[in-house]
């Protein structure tokens, strides 16, 4: 069969020279035979080629806008199937292809493969290894989570601490003088257009002057010469193989790659960079004040300097001493950084609840996104803004589903009622239990717990749980159906007769005693008016003034008139109720 | 290297090293690119469109606002709208023309050309539907007059409530094939 194809093969051959080409690039020769040691440029070389695929597909799902970034990769990580596992390669490989940077860097150093006549494509080294950590820094911003978020500002503050060039560049890399959509739209053309161009260039020429002035063996050679075909590329695949299953191995255990929640301006996140640039960040702090230029810039910029020096000093007779020397002080002084870093942030209270409150925020924010059928296009970090607000300002008595709302436990006892699912079917058939309205749950802590409902519930106990139990159903129907909630829009529709019953029953039952339904009489009411309860605008008039005489009048227990007393504005109170609601 | 050992053991391990190497080789190239694959597709395993709440009628128009047996009234349809993680309350989504061609009666066209998509403008001089794409024309009836289109304008459910109020189901339909399809079959 493949005979037949000769002639096609011949042709091709002819045109492209792709068969010599093949041949060449297999048939090198290997002084002393394959080895392990030299797998390490084939591993970059993969984990490079994992970074194009996974990357180009990411970028058919990324939005780059501060209103947007975080929320394409939210759906990318959530709702695309397999996109976790895609964003979880991308993450991971990158983390890897740092790792093995270095250690194709002692390689190239401890055998002395800088050495001339290579000097050329040592250089071309470290500028990949320069041009890759700035892959992994515009990178790390791109999800605008809080971690990116925050890391990216300290190192663009580091830039523009650059003497005299420093705010220029600073402004040139935000794209102005604050973060906003053109950060993410440049960030990005660097990430996706500007570096892997550079990258690919370089990686080229690389790849072009190794073969050029072929392998550096490490003598004494032990075998015979071997051609790269097959025994080293066997060895490179290996390799390649136990990289992809260290990455697969994370991918898998961290389910793809953390997403934080949305970049918050406002919030007190603690600041740190990628576990690779810990060691820098750890530096800066021996460098206080106008020092900080010293540690930021001057010294890196020094030790980078002579590691680009490298092949130079190597021509001394203690040439190649030094280099060794200065690879294993910088490799040990970022390694010790690191660990200090690592342990002050492990013992550091304020860090740690930091980053537990940050996590809780995250899983807020993924849970309304996906119960609220969608971001609004202002942006996820608006779907925060009402969990937020109701921690700081009503969870004091308040709680929501036991937590403060943002799945932080109480600092003080509960004393009002717990309003998950407020003005829901569920929610007010709990309530209605004798029991549960005296529990902490709902009136339990407040002056309401010995009240006339109170009272009239227990009073009506017996005929509640029995005989009367369809009606009360049906009227919690029609109480419910006042709010017009999102959760219920079907079953509000789908129950209409029962709920024309139940308001009947409103009378029947005997709630109009004291609460009305419809229409209410400023001179009849004793309890709260339950027309259009629970909806957005009795939820409004409630926050406004609850001593009201349509609410709780003088009857109020300790709630504040959070907009009579101006404490807060009506859009922040918007944004609770909406949030209550489920909008 | 090369040279050609009498001995098959050799041999028989340059054989399974290039099997070897090829096998995984190929293993270690094909995950990323199935992964890379499998969410490029990603949409058209999720298929479908946007679901709507209710019986998908909305509120248009009033009798009154519609001449009898006059020109079509263009309306812009608002709606909410969910495209892939965002939501948008009350964003504008497609329009209809709307006609009473009897008192009472109300006919509705999606303004959308059957053939391509175009959007078909409504011609007061000459009393017709027109799509400035590829120059099909409709009568005031949909029908098709002349032009490429492969059928005619894609009319659009219609219940006329509480005696003067026109309600419409929305709905978009495949481009350029004979038989009227939803959009989102």
């Amino acid at each position: 069969m493949f005979k037949k194809l000769k002639p096609l093969q011949d042709w091709i051959e002819h045109r492209t020279g792709a068969g010599k080409l093949a041949q060449e690039a297999l048939y090198e020769n290997i002084p002393g035979g394959s080895r392990w040691r030299y797998v390490w440029g084939s591993t970059l070389t993969f984990t490079l080629a994992v970074q194009f695929i996974t990357g180009i597909v990411l970028w058919m799902g990324y939005a780059p806008s501060a209103t947007s970034a975080w929320e394409s990769v939210y759906y990318m990580q959530e709702r695309v199937s397999g996109g976790w596992f895609l964003r979880g390669l991308h993450h991971w490989t990158a983390q890897v292809m740092t790792v093995l940077l270095v250690l194709h860097l002692m390689q190239v150093v401890i055998d002395g493969a800088y050495k001339a006549p290579r000097e050329v494509n040592f250089w071309f080294g470290v500028i990949l290894l320069q041009l890759v950590l700035a892959l992994s820094l515009t990178g790390y911003l791109l999800p605008w989570d809080q971690k990116g978020y925050w890391a990216t500002k300290v190192a663009t503050d580091i830039l523009g601490s650059t003497p005299l060039v420093g705010p220029y560049l600073k402004e040139l890399v935000l794209g102005g003088a604050d973060y906003g959509h053109h950060t993410l739209t440049r960030f990005f053309a660097l990430h996706a257009g500007v570096l892997p161009g550079l990258v690919i260039a370089l990686t080229a020429g690389h790849i072009y002057l190794f073969r050029r002035h072929g392998i550096t063996p490490k003598k004494p050679l032990k075998k015979p010469d071997e051609y790269f075909w097959p025994e080293q590329v066997l060895k490179d695949a290996v390799a390649c193989l136990a990289v992809l299953a260290t990455v697969l191995f994370f991918v898998v255990r961290h389910h793809g790659a953390d997403l934080g929640a949305p970049a918050d301006p406002s919030s007190n996140y603690p600041a740190r960079p990628d576990w690779y640039f810990l060691f820098l960040f750890q530096f800066l702090k021996y460098f206080p004040g106008h020092w900080e230029v010293l540690g930021a810039i001057v010294i890196p910029g020094i030790v980078m300097g002579l590691i680009f020096l490298m092949p130079i000093l190597g021509q001394w007779k203690l040439g190649h001493r030094f280099n060794l020397g200065l690879l294993c002080a910088v490799l040990i002084g970022a390694g010790s950084l690191t660990a200090i870093a690592l342990r002050e942030d492990a013992s550091n209270a304020t860090y740690q609840s930091g980053v537990s409150h940050a996590a809780n925020d995250a899983a807020v924010v993924k849970d309304l996104a996906r119960s609220r059928g969608g971001i609004p296009p202002e942006g996820a970090l608006s779907l925060l803004q009402g969990p937020k607000l109701f921690a700081q300002h009503c969870a004091s008595c308040h709680a929501f589903d036991g937590h403060n709302g943002l799945l932080a436990k109480l600092t003080a006892p509960q004393s009002a009622p717990d309003l998950k699912g407020f003005a829901s079917r569920e929610y007010l058939a709990d309530l209605l239990e004798p029991a549960r309205f005296r529990s902490s749950k709902f009136f339990g802590n407040t002056k309401h717990a010995n009240g006339k409902m109170a009272k009239f519930l227990d009073k009506h106990a017996a005929d509640f749980a029995g005989e009367s139990k369809a009606d009360l159903a049906k009227v919690i129907e029609a109480i419910s159906a006042e709010a017009k909630l999102r959760s219920q829009q079907q079953v509000d529709v789908r129950d209409a007769a029962r709920i024309q019953e139940g308001r009947k029953l409103f009378e029947t039952l005997g709630c109009t005693d004291c609460h009305s339904l419809g229409k209410w009489d400023p001179d009849d009411a004793t309890a709260p008016d339950l027309t259009g309860y629970g909806s957005r605008d009795w939820m409004l008039s409630l926050l406004h003034d609850p001593s009201h005489a349509r609410f709780y009048g003088e009857k109020n227990d300790r709630m504040p008139a959070f907009g009579k007393d101006e404490k807060l504005s009506g859009q922040q109170l918007g944004r609770i109720v909406d949030w209550l609601r489920g909008d | 290297m090369t040279d050609p050992s009498p001995a098959p053991a050799p041999t028989d391990r340059r054989e399974f090293v290039k099997c070897a190497s090829c096998a995984i080789g190929g293993a270690i190239g094909l995950l990323p690119m199935a992964a890379g694959v499998y969410v490029a597709i990603d949409p058209i395993r999720q298929g479908g469109g946007p679901s709507s709440v209710g019986d998908g009628f909305l509120r248009l128009a009033m009798l009154e606002d519609l001449p009898v047996g006059g020109a079509p009234v263009k309306f812009s349809i608002v709606s909410d709208k969910a495209d892939k993680w965002s939501r948008y309350s009350q964003v504008p989504i497609g329009a209809v023309y709307l006609q009473q061609t009897k008192p009472g009666e109300v006919v509705a066209f999606n303004t959308v050309c059957p053939h391509l998509g175009c959007f078909v403008d409504y011609r007061a001089s000459q009393k017709d539907f027109f799509c400035p794409c590829h120059n099909s024309n409709f009568n005031l009836s949909g029908a098709l007059l002349s032009g490429v289109s492969p059928r005619g304008m894609d009319t659009l459910e219609v219940a006329v409530r509480n005696g003067r109020e026109v309600w419409v189901k929305f709905q978009t339909f495949k481009a350029n094939q004979a038989e009227k399809i939803p959009a989102n079959s």
